[in-house]
C-alpha cells in the first residue's frame, strides 16, 4: 500500500503570501482583503466541524478574521499565516461551543483516557466503494453524523490534519498540542471513525438495509 | 510484529513518514494478517472519503455576505482604533 497524498489544496507558496501579510500589516486592505479570499472557506469548514453549528460558524469566521485583522502586528511571521489564522479559529469555535454546553467541558484534552475504544471490532472489508454504494446525499448525511460522534479534541486534529491537510507540525502549533499527542489522537480518531462507519458500509455490503437506522452514537 | 505493534504505527505507515525497515517490518505483517490488512485499508478508505466529499461548504451567497462583513468590521476598526477589538 501507498502512503496517502497530503491535501494541498489551501498550501501557496510562502514568500508570496508572506508579502500579503506584510502588505497588510502596512494597512493595505486589499491584500487582507486576498487572505481573507483565500482561507475562508478552510475556516468556515473548521469552525463548522467543532462548533457543529451553521450560525456558530459563520459568527467564528467573521470574529476571527476580525481578531487577525487586530493582530496583525503580533504576528511574527514565524509560521504560516495560515497555521497561525487556524490557531485563532479554533480558540473562537472552541469558546462557542463551551457556551452551547455549558454542562459538558470542552476542551482539546478531553476523552483522552480510555484506552481500548480505538481497537478495531468491525474488520469485515468495504467492497464495492461507499462513494458508488450511496448518492451523495446519503454519503454526506451518514459522514456528518458520523464525525459529529467524536469528541472535539479527535475531530479537531482529524479535520486539521486529514481534511484540511495541516502537517502534523502545522497542527500542533495551531492547537498548542505536542507532535506525540497530535500523533496520538489522529490515530485514535482515524480509528474510531473507520469502526463507526464500518457499521453502515459492512450492513450495506451484506444486504442488511439499515444504512438510515442511525449509527447508535449520537 | 503483533497487530497491537502495527496499529501503532498505522497513522506513520498511511503517512508515509516511516522508515525502510519499519516499513518493511509492517508490510510482513500486512501479509499474512488479513485483519490488519482490512483495518489499514478501511483507514485510508476513510481519510480519503472525507476529504473527497467536503463536508460544509461555504455557499457563494452566504460567503459573499461574510467577506463584506468582514472587511466592513475591520474597516470600521481601524477608524476606531485597535482597542476596539
Amino acid at each position: 500500500m501507498s502512503a496517502i497524498q497530503p491535501n494541498v489544496q489551501q498550501q501557496q507558496p510562502v514568500s508570496e503570501e508572506m508579502e500579503l501579510v506584510r502588505r497588510a500589516k502596512r494597512g493595505d486592505d486589499s491584500a487582507f482583503e486576498e487572505l481573507v479570499r483565500r482561507y475562508d472557506r478552510n475556516v468556515f469548514r473548521i469552525a463548522q466541524h467543532i462548533t457543529q453549528n451553521r450560525e456558530d460558524a459563520e459568527d467564528v469566521v467573521q470574529d476571527a478574521f476580525l481578531k487577525a485583522y487586530g493582530n496583525l502586528a503580533q504576528f511574527q511571521e514565524q509560521s504560516k499565516f495560515y497555521t497561525w489564522l487556524v490557531r485563532i479559529a479554533v480558540n473562537e469555535a472552541l469558546m462557542r461551543l463551551r457556551r452551547r454546553r455549558p454542562e459538558r467541558t470542552v476542551s482539546l484534552d478531553e476523552d483522552v483516557k480510555t484506552e481500548d475504544d480505538s481497537l478495531p471490532r468491525e474488520v469485515a472489508d468495504w467492497s464495492p466503494n461507499p462513494e458508488q454504494m450511496y448518492n451523495q446525499s446519503e454519503l454526506r448525511d451518514i459522514l456528518t453524523r458520523t464525525i459529529q460522534g467524536l469528541p472535539p479534541g479527535f475531530r479537531t486534529v482529524f479535520v486539521l490534519r486529514d481534511v484540511e491537510g495541516l502537517s502534523t507540525e502545522e497542527t500542533a502549533q495551531a492547537l498548542e498540542l505536542s507532535i506525540p499527542a497530535v500523533k496520538s489522537r489522529l490515530l485514535r480518531a482515524r480509528l474510531q471513525l473507520r469502526e463507526r462507519l464500518s457499521r453502515f458500509f459492512q450492513k450495506r455490503q451484506n444486504g442488511g438495509g439499515e444504512k438510515s437506522s442511525g449509527d447508535g452514537d449520537q | 510484529m503483533k497487530c497491537t505493534e502495527f496499529l501503532n504505527e498505522l497513522t506513520n505507515y498511511l503517512d508515509g513518514v516511516i522508515d525502510d525497515r519499519t516499513k518493511s517490518e509492517l508490510e510482513d505483517h500486512l501479509a499474512w494478517c488479513h485483519n490488519c490488512y482490512v483495518v489499514c485499508d478501511t483507514t485510508r478508505k476513510t481519510i480519503e472519503i472525507y476529504r473527497n466529499q467536503e463536508l460544509y461548504e461555504l455557499p457563494d451567497d452566504l460567503r459573499g455576505r461574510l467577506q463584506t462583513a468582514i472587511m466592513s468590521k475591520c474597516t470600521a476598526h481601524k477608524k476606531s482604533g485597535p482597542e476596539k477589538v
